[in-house]
């Protein structure tokens, strides 16, 4: 779908920081806050704005540290839907976080969330290994989280320029 | 008994100490200020910069470069001023690589004036630009920009300011601190004055990465103006290497050449890690500057609607990272405005008279913050205009 420069400047601002109220979106782009919210329900109408949500480092959480998996998950494709059955069946668990459709050694890279390596396990021995198409699996523990989706954990950004200067 | 001699020059003695300096010492030692007092930009330098001058160390460059600086930095720089400015020098013998573009800005002052020649100095202008010419032992005319006509110099402004003792002008576009960007027609009357007097032109772009309407017109690409302009930029501030401190001057043989001899003496060459930084910056930096450029620009249109909205009325500036609204809604001087808004509402900004003529009255606000801290500010800065007006 061809966007306008209004929609292509809110989608780069608010994925970076989708708490700017509409009043200052439209300072910023000199247009009237009206304007940012249709621009803004088309977008999220068209599924292009899918959803607003943050990026949370949970390792500092006490009690809510949890692991993080990814898992190469090798399938038979099926004729006529291909890998999309199995995808299907396989996001629809709330275990899984992500599910992309790779090229090389495998088929599906899913990334799972559980409380503990038990609980991870678990899922991929009795839910996914045991699905029909899914021929293996190798699964990933992710032991640090140094990035996320274009955020550095860990690094606080701190203003280091002097308070005046010329 | 003999009264005692000053150990310290008079022409030093006799220089202003800079006024922004009591702010520094105001806001340095308080808690939970949002400064919009900061010239440089808020973003750090590019990894890939700042990976190739780890890489440079690493390799053990750390010896002097050439006089001018390294060459292929300079053919680099060549390459960047064609293509973005439409301007020719030659690597060999017209760019110098300087410790920022303050000294590029002192040893082309010193590289022109004779003594009791006048150097025309815009004003509201950077801080700098009158003590630099004092010190070259010149004498600075300033001439007053309006707020009627956003701060830009018009042609009749610069004729009343030349005598027969004018050896040069200063220029400055995008300014420091009024934003104002000099458009081609605006350029092309001052250049006719210039023609007509013989003047040489100091034209400070550090900011040219950032003119935001119509982009950047250098003073030296218009007819004949190329061999009478010094241009002056850097990495600075486009780039966001404020502290690599590196900058640049490009100028025709005639003059880069004698000039040349300054820099030999008085500083031998530029930081060789700097430089090997600047050629990456110069390679593979130019999608960054185009995304701050970007950012920069959204957050201008922000702050500067939100301070008319407030009453401190603003002309739209057309680049660098500064609004210079005037603070005259409410009765307050310069000083007493920033000086009150820091103390009651920790909002650090610089007041106007510290940039010279024509600066009472206004503020400097740089809005190279993150747009978070630029909101707070609005919030804090609203509330101290109702309470004093």
């Amino acid at each position: 779908m061809q966007l306008s420069d209004l929609e292509l400047d809110l989608l780069r601002i608010l994925q970076k920081d989708a708490r700017i109220s509409s009043e200052s979106l439209g300072k910023m782009l000199q247009v009237t806050p009206e304007e940012v919210e249709t621009a803004l329900t088309r977008l999220e109408k068209d599924h292009i704005l899918v959803r607003y949500s943050s990026i949370v480092d949970w390792s500092k959480v006490e009690g809510h540290e949890g692991v993080t998996a990814m898992i190469d998950v090798k399938v038979a494709p099926k004729r006529g839907v291909g890998f999309d059955e199995v995808a299907h069946r396989i996001y629809r668990y709330k275990e899984v976080k992500s599910v992309y459709l790779m090229s090389g050694a495998y088929d599906l890279s899913v990334t799972v969330e559980g409380r503990s390596m038990n609980e991870v396990a678990n899922f991929v021995s009795e839910k996914l290994s045991t699905l029909d198409s899914v021929l293996s699996t190798t699964t990933h523990f992710q032991l640090k989280k140094y990035k996320h989706d274009g955020t550095i954990f860990g690094d606080v950004h701190e203003d280091k320029r002097i308070v005046v200067s010329p | 008994m003999t009264t005692k001699t000053s150990y310290v020059a008079k022409s030093v003695e006799n220089l202003k100490p800079s006024g922004i300096r009591k702010f520094f010492d105001l806001a340095a030692n308080m808690e939970g200020v949002i400064s919009l007092g900061v010239g440089e930009p808020d973003f750090v330098t590019s990894w890939t910069v700042r990976e190739a001058a780890i890489l440079s160390l690493e390799q053990g460059n750390t010896s002097y470069t050439a006089n001018a600086g390294l060459f292929e930095l300079r053919e680099k720089i060549a390459r960047y001023m064609r293509d973005g400015y439409d301007l020719r020098y030659d690597p060999n013998s017209e760019i110098i690589v300087t410790v920022g573009a303050s000294q590029a800005l002192d040893i082309s002052l010193r590289a022109i004036i004779d003594p009791g020649d006048e150097v025309v100095v815009v004003e509201p202008g950077f801080v700098s630009y009158v003590p630099l010419v004092q010190l070259a032992g010149g004498t600075p005319v300033t001439v007053e920009t309006k707020p009627e006509n956003g701060f830009k110099l018009t042609a009749e402004e610069l004729e009343d300011a030349i005598t027969g003792r004018t050896k040069a002008v200063l220029l400055c576009s995008p300014n420091n601190p009024t934003g104002t960007v000099l458009e081609q027609e605006n350029l092309e009357e001052i250049a006719e004055v210039i023609r007509r007097h013989d003047l040489v032109v100091l034209s400070d772009e550090i900011y040219s990465e950032l003119a935001y309407d119509r982009g950047h017109v250098s003073i030296a690409s218009l007819d004949e103006m190329r061999n009478r302009t010094i241009v002056i930029n850097g990495f600075s501030k486009g780039f966001a290497m404020t502290g690599w401190r590196l900058g640049y001057i490009c100028a025709p043989e005639e003059i880069a050449v004698p000039l040349l001899k300054i820099h030999q003496y008085a500083m031998m060459c530029a930081s060789t890690p700097a430089q090997y930084a600047a050629v990456e910056a110069l390679d593979k930096g130019m999608g960054d500057v185009f995304e701050m450029k970007h950012s920069y620009r959204h957050r201008r249109h922000y702050f500067v609607d939100s301070l008319n909205e407030m009453g401190l009325v603003c002309h739209l500036p057309g680049g660098a990272f500064y609004a210079f609204p005037s603070v005259a809604k409410t009765r307050l001087s310069s000083e007493e405005f920033a000086e009150k808004l820091l103390l009651e509402e920790k909002v650090a900004v610089v007041p106007g008279n510290v940039f010279g003529k024509g600066g009472e009255g206004h503020i400097r606000c740089s809005y190279a913050s993150s747009m978070e801290q630029l909101q707070e500010a609005v919030k804090r800065m609203k509330r101290f205009v109702e309470n004093h007006s």
